[in-house]
Formats: structure tokens, sequence, C-alpha cells
């Protein structure tokens, strides 16, 4: 059942008929369908094949403002080879200015470069600034660029703004990847988070991703689950298939496999690559890291024997 | 192979220690019955976990008279006093949840998921209830000084075996009744586990009695000229007899029987979440619930997306061995429940619905059937008109509100019934007009003690849960 929804945006009322009128959110029930997966018992052969699966998926995060050369090298380094034999993570994510040395770090190794752009994380400013700055990113070799979207303009109900900046930073993008961050944090309903995603992907993006990590909650199961129902929807309606990313408060492996059930049974085998969903985190790498070394030798090792970055 | 195989999670055995066989709990002690012992199998594998005593005429007279010698003593203490007995039991509930889950799963065939996250928790929680009514009976409605009935007979049926006990057991000790209580011939084990609590928490001898046994040792324990008060769960045909039974004897009689539920989807309901109900009230313990959604009703203008979003999701649901704890589906509980599922769905097929099952692979061993969803279903059809009690789901549309109205109530059952939809102003105009006991809205299959449960027409009469459920232990 694919059918076109070139018309959707053609205008402000037309997209808005069309947002609303999607099926609502249950808020009770969403919470409860995510406990219950969050009951799933992970264990042994499949809890390993988990744990490489999220290093796989992993999109190596460092935002601070205190952020060098140097600490941005290093994280590159762990993102190759973050430990024993485990597999290199997706991608490393960086500010604007520091892609440059995030891309000649891992160039030719297959580990992405994400860049946020677009006035992250609060998204407040013109549109010319956005489209700049993620220009910036792409030439200095991001492969994929994390924008957000303006909050005020999609609560306040201009969403026209919001689905024409998300086409225009798409087409700054060029060949790089577009991951639209709809900070769920801030939009208040779950409603919200499924019409934030639907018009991000009726804008072109090419991944959904929860949160930019400065606002709190960032990601939970339930929107995770509520952004998955949307991409699996979406594409049986277009065809086009779109990756999702929870990113934030994602620390431990435990986190990380509730996410893994959360895909496995919401999407299926389809959506279970580094090409299609995406962790967003900084300290879960070691966490994984550690608990993979656990299984393979039944003993924990102290946190000294995993390296900071 | 898919990419994310879940392995095996089996719940261990280790915390349940099964003994051999097992007697009669009377007066505070096990002891011999006079009938002919049978067997109780787990159904997920037909292994014969023990051998269970069978209580003949004599055996339940004894029981009865023990309740009855019992009763003084126990409706003459302080609502204090009693309370005190049942925030014990409920405690050791909850300190023994795990054992009793994985008791109750391997006797009963449900998953260990629903066995340890909604059955032991709500087993606890009605004692804890219950517990807090002991002593503020004054204050409940019923007059000043409210007594209780005397020896109560529960006869319980094998779907929620503990749960049942709790809800029969907990209102009438709080209300200083004495009971006497017959499991179901399949799901003894955690009632005689239940007796064990009760000599754990020093409850006095008498006040709690358990005989086990088939149809004949239940007709016994009703008949019994000394009980003052019947209550059954079961099925509606047994529940006729039983009124028959009690009928002129002056006894207080609660039935809670049988249902045909409607799940009314609107279409401007939450669909991922309405179909998140639609499973959790049919598939829910395997379908072996009275109150089970087992009519869909969907609006016609979203049938199809509706039924392509079930039939993804019931492709997602993981039967299998009960103690998995990632199992979605267990067993049936018994080789006749399978046969009763087995006539029914053939009914169903000649009559013209069409029938689709997910592709599922069954155990070799044991009862198992697999999720089943019945389109062109038509009202006359006996898969829309007869308890199924399986993970049988039937559906049928509806195009006006007015429509969903009287399909909904145009059965002879009325225990409960769902509404789905985003409108608040619909949902009250629809529990209004629904003939049914309980209305969930948005929701399916959710229990809590403080919430009377029970039902219209051949559903039975009486309410269990809540304030209301005390009147039937009370002699007002």
């Amino acid at each position: 059942m694919t059918t076109s929804l070139a018309d959707v945006a053609s205008s402000g009322a037309t997209l808005r008929a069309f947002l609303h009128g999607l099926p609502g959110v249950d808020r009770v029930g969403a919470d409860q369908r995510a406990a219950m997966l969050s009951t799933r018992s992970i264990k042994t052969t499949a809890k390993a094949r988990a744990i490489d699966l999220a290093i796989s998926m992993v999109d190596l995060t460092t935002l601070e403002g205190a952020d060098t050369p140097g600490k941005v090298r290093a994280m590159c380094a762990k993102a190759l080879r973050p430990g024993e034999d485990a597999p290199q993570v997706a991608a490393v994510c960086v500010y604007p200015d520091l892609v440059a040395v995030a891309a000649e770090a891992v160039a030719g190794s297959g580990v992405k470069v994400a860049s946020v752009a677009t006035a992250f994380p609060s998204g407040r400013s013109s549109l010319e600034v956005k489209v700049a700055d993620t220009a910036l990113a792409v030439a200095a070799g991001a492969d994929e660029i994390d924008m957000v979207i303006d909050r005020g303009a999609f609560l306040s109900g201009d969403l026209m703004k919001v689905h024409d900046e998300i086409v225009a930073v798409k087409a700054a993008c060029g060949a790089a990847h577009l991951k639209v961050i709809l900070e769920t944090g801030e939009l208040a309903s779950y409603d919200n988070v499924r019409r934030a995603s639907w018009l991000a992907m009726l804008a072109g993006a090419d991944f959904i991703k929860t949160s930019t990590g400065k606002v709190s909650p960032a990601a939970t199961l339930p929107v995770t689950l509520i952004m998955l129902e949307a991409v699996r929807d979406f594409r049986e309606r277009t065809g086009r298939q779109v990756g999702v990313k929870p990113a934030g408060g994602i620390r431990t492996t435990k986190d990380a496999i509730k996410h893994l059930v959360l895909v496995n049974e919401t999407c299926g085998d389809d959506w279970l690559s580094p090409d299609w969903f995406r962790l967003g985190a900084s300290s879960l790498l070691n966490d994984l890291l550690m608990q993979r070394q656990k299984l393979a030798t039944g003993r924990y090792a102290g946190p000294d024997y995993f390296t900071l970055d | 192979m898919a990419v994310f195989e879940y392995a095996p999670a089996p719940e261990s055995r280790d915390v349940v220690d099964i003994r051999p066989s097992y007697g009669l709990f009377v007066d505070g002690e096990f002891v011999d019955g006079a009938g002919p012992s049978f067997k109780t199998v787990n159904p997920a594998t037909e292994e014969t976990l023990a051998e269970v005593a069978c209580a003949a005429e004599a055996d339940v007279d004894r029981a009865v008279r023990a309740a009855g010698k019992a009763f003084g003593p126990w409706s003459a203490l302080p609502g204090a006093e009693r309370a005190k007995y049942l925030f014990r039991i409920a405690r050791l509930i909850q300190e023994r949840s795990r054992e009793l889950a994985v008791l109750e799963t391997l006797d009963n065939g449900k998953p260990i998921r629903e066995s340890r996250d909604v059955d032991l928790p709500l087993v606890a929680a009605h004692f804890f209830y219950y517990a807090g009514w002991a002593d503020k009976l004054a204050h409940a409605g019923f007059g000043p000084d409210p007594r209780p009935v005397g020896v109560a007979a529960q006869v319980i049926p094998w779907n929620f075996p503990l749960l049942m006990l709790a809800w029969k057991i907990a209102p009438a000790l709080a209300c200083g009744n004495t009971v006497v209580l017959k499991p179901a011939e399949t799901t003894p084990l955690t009632a005689l586990a239940f007796a064990d609590i009760c000599v754990q928490a020093g409850l006095p001898a008498g006040v709690v009695n358990i005989v086990t046994g088939a149809g004949a040792t239940g007709a016994a324990l009703v008949a019994h000229p000394e009980v003052g008060k019947v209550a059954f769960t079961g099925s509606t045909e047994v529940g006729r007899q039983i009124a028959r039974t009690v009928a002129g004897t002056g006894k207080k009689l609660t039935l809670e029987l049988g249902g045909k539920a409607a799940n009314i989807v609107f279409d401007d309901a939450a669909l991922d979440q309405a179909v998140e109900g639609i499973v959790n009230g049919i598939f829910f313990n395997q379908g072996h619930v009275c109150c089970a959604g087992s009519r869909l009703l969907v609006q016609e203008s979203v049938e199809e997306e509706l039924l392509a979003a079930l039939k993804r999701r019931l492709g997602t649901l993981r039967l299998g061995d009960p103690l998995d704890k990632n199992t979605d589906i267990g067993a049936i509980n018994s080789a006749e429940q399978l046969a009763r599922i087995r006539s029914l769905t053939e009914a169903g097929e000649q009559e013209g619905a069409e029938r689709w099952s997910p592709a599922c692979e069954l155990p070799a061993n044991g009862y198992w059937f697999p999720p089943t969803l019945f389109t062109r279903v038509a009202q006359s059809h006996r898969i829309a008109r007869e308890e199924i009690f399986g993970p049988v789901l039937s559906v049928l549309t509806f195009r006006t509100e007015a429509e969903a109205v009287e399909k909904a109530n145009n059965t002879p059952y009325g225990l409960s019934a769902g509404i789905w939809t985003e409108k608040g102003s619909r949902i009250l105009m629809m529990a209004d007009r629904l003939r049914a006991g309980v209305v969930w809205a948005n929701t399916f299959n959710r229990f809590d003690p403080a919430s009377p449960f029970g039902g219209y027409k051949e559903s039975g009469y009486g309410r269990e849960g809540g304030i209301a459920g005390l009147e039937a232990y009370l002699d007002v």
C-alpha cells in the first residue's frame, strides 16, 4: 500500500490536517507496551549477539564546549578499535569545527563522521546560519548531519516552518545523510512525537533521532517505540525506509538491549543494522565492552581495564 | 535465521518443591481423602506433577464441620486481629511469590511472565486490600455491626487458580467467615501451597479448609446443609446446577460465569495501543479468561488497517515453554479444553468464517493451540455466540455507534466489554449502554482489588472485589 504523500506539505493547512489525522497515541498503553517489552530476558548467545550488534550501532559522541582535537582523535581511535575483537562502532559524532579532525582520524575505516549542526542544541538561529553551519560540516568531510528541529515553531503550530527548514538543510547536506533530532523531551506529548516523526520523514529525513542529549528526559523506551512505529508505518505507506536513533540517557548494556528488543519486535530484521538503527551515546560503549568481556570470561574486570576514551 | 534470536531463558524449577502426593487440608492438617486419588499434570509436557487426594462426601462433611467449629472463635475476634492474619498471609505470598509463580505455571500452563507479573502481584494485593477492610466493616455501608454468614463453600476454576482463591478467601476471612474451598481438578497445587502458607501464618485450624476433587466433590460441598454461603466461578452450565441445588435453602449465592465480551474499536482509536489491547484481551492466559475480549467489533472504515496491524503483531507472539521468561502464549490447560477449542474452531470454519493463524510451531508434547483469528464472522455463528475459552478471536464489523451497542449486547452473556476511542464523550455514552459488568476504556483485562467485578445475564450475579465484594460475605 504505497500512496503518494506529495501534496501533504503543499500548505500549512494540508500538513496540519495530515499530521493531526494520524492515529493518536494512548500514553498509558504505549508506556505499558514498552514496559512489557523491557521484561524480555536476553541471555547467553542472544546477549553476546546483542552486545556486538549494539557496539556496531553506537554513534560515539562528544559534544562538549571543552572538546579538543586531541580528545576527538582519542575518541576516533577507540571507535576504530573499541577493544579486544569487538566490532568497530558505526560513527563518531562531533561539533562542526572538529569534523576535519575526526574525518582524518577515521578515513578509510568505514566508521562514519557525524556532525551536529543547525545551531545545536537549541536550534535558535536563522535559517541562513543553520544552512551555513551544515555546509561547513559537510565541507569539512561529515558523512552525516544531525540537525535539530525548531521546537518553538512546532509547538506553536508553525509546521511549515519546521518542514521547510528540514528541506533546506537536507539540500545543504548534499550526499551526506540527514538525521533529524526531534528533541522529544520538549514535545510534551506522545501524539506530538508521532507527528514530528512523520513531519521529519515527509521533509526528507534519512534518520529520526530522539534527543540532543542536552535536555532531560532524552531517549525513553516509549518514545523510541513510537518513533519505530512511525518509520515502520512510513515505509508501509511510501516504500521509503527511514532509520531511528535514540540518543541521550542510554548508559548501560541493559538499556541498549531493551532498545534492540523494541526494534526487533516493532520493525523486525530490516532495521536491525547500523544502517537503520543507531544508539547515540558516549559512556555506553564501555559498559558494553565490560559486559562483553564478562560473557566471554565469566568475570568482571575493573573499570581501569577499559580505556576512558 | 533472524538477526536477533532470543536464546532460551527458562525460570528455574528449583524454587518449588512438589511432593509426590498431597492430602486434603482439613482442620489445619493434611489428611487422606476417601475418594480415588487423581494425578495433576503439567499441560505443557503431560508430565505427572503429583498425586492428589480426592474428597468424598464424608471428607467434605468433615471439612465443613471443621469450618463450622472454627467459625465461632474466628468471627468473635476483633476485626483488627483478623486483619493481622490477612496481612501476614499477604506478606508471605509476596515472600514466596517466585515459588508460587513457578508452581502456577507448571500446573496451569500459563507463561511465567504472566504468573510472575500479573497473577501473583494481584493475589497479594487482594489480601492486602481486604485485610484493610477487616476492622472497618462498620463503615462499609452495611450497618453499624454487619455479621458474617458462617461457613463459605467456594468452588474455583483452573484459569487463575491462586488469584481466584484470593478473590474468594480474602473477603470471606476479612468479614469473619470460615471457608471450605475446592480448587479445580486440573490445578490444585497452588491452593495446597496456600494451605501451607496458612499454617506458616499461624491461622487458627479450620478457618481455611481445602478439599481437592472433581465435580462430585464440588457438588457435595455446595449441597452441604451447614454451608451458609456458596461462591462459584466457572462455567454457566455448572453455575445453573449450583443455583438449582441452592434454591430454597436460604444459602447466599454468588456466581461468576462465562462471557463473550465485545472489544469495540472505533476509527479514531489509538491504533497501535488498540492492537495491544486486542492481543491482551484475547491471547492473555491463552484466552482462558472469562472476561476475555473474544469478539472484536471493529468500525468498518479501519477494518483493513487494523487487521493488517493485528496480523503483523500476532506474528511476533512467542508460543512455547511456559517457564521461558520470553514466552507470550503458554499451553492449553487440559486435553479436554483443547478438544473443546478444536471443535468450536472447526464449527467456525464449517459455518463459513475465515480462519487465520500466524506461522507458529507447536511443541510435540503437551496441549497447544495457535493464536487464531476468524474474519467474516456473523452474529449467528457459534464462534460469535459460545464461549470458546481459548486463544481464538472472532472479528465482526460495525458502521455506527448504535450498531456497535446492539451487536455487543446481543449475547446471553454480559461480563465485560472494551471501548477504544480517543473521544471521551463516546466512552461515557457507550459505557452507559453496554450491558456488561466491567467496561474497559482504552485498555483491557486490567484488574484491581478495589474494583468490583461481576456479570449481567448469564455471566452470573453478585460482585467480587471492592466494597461491593464485602456484601456477599456479610449477613445483610
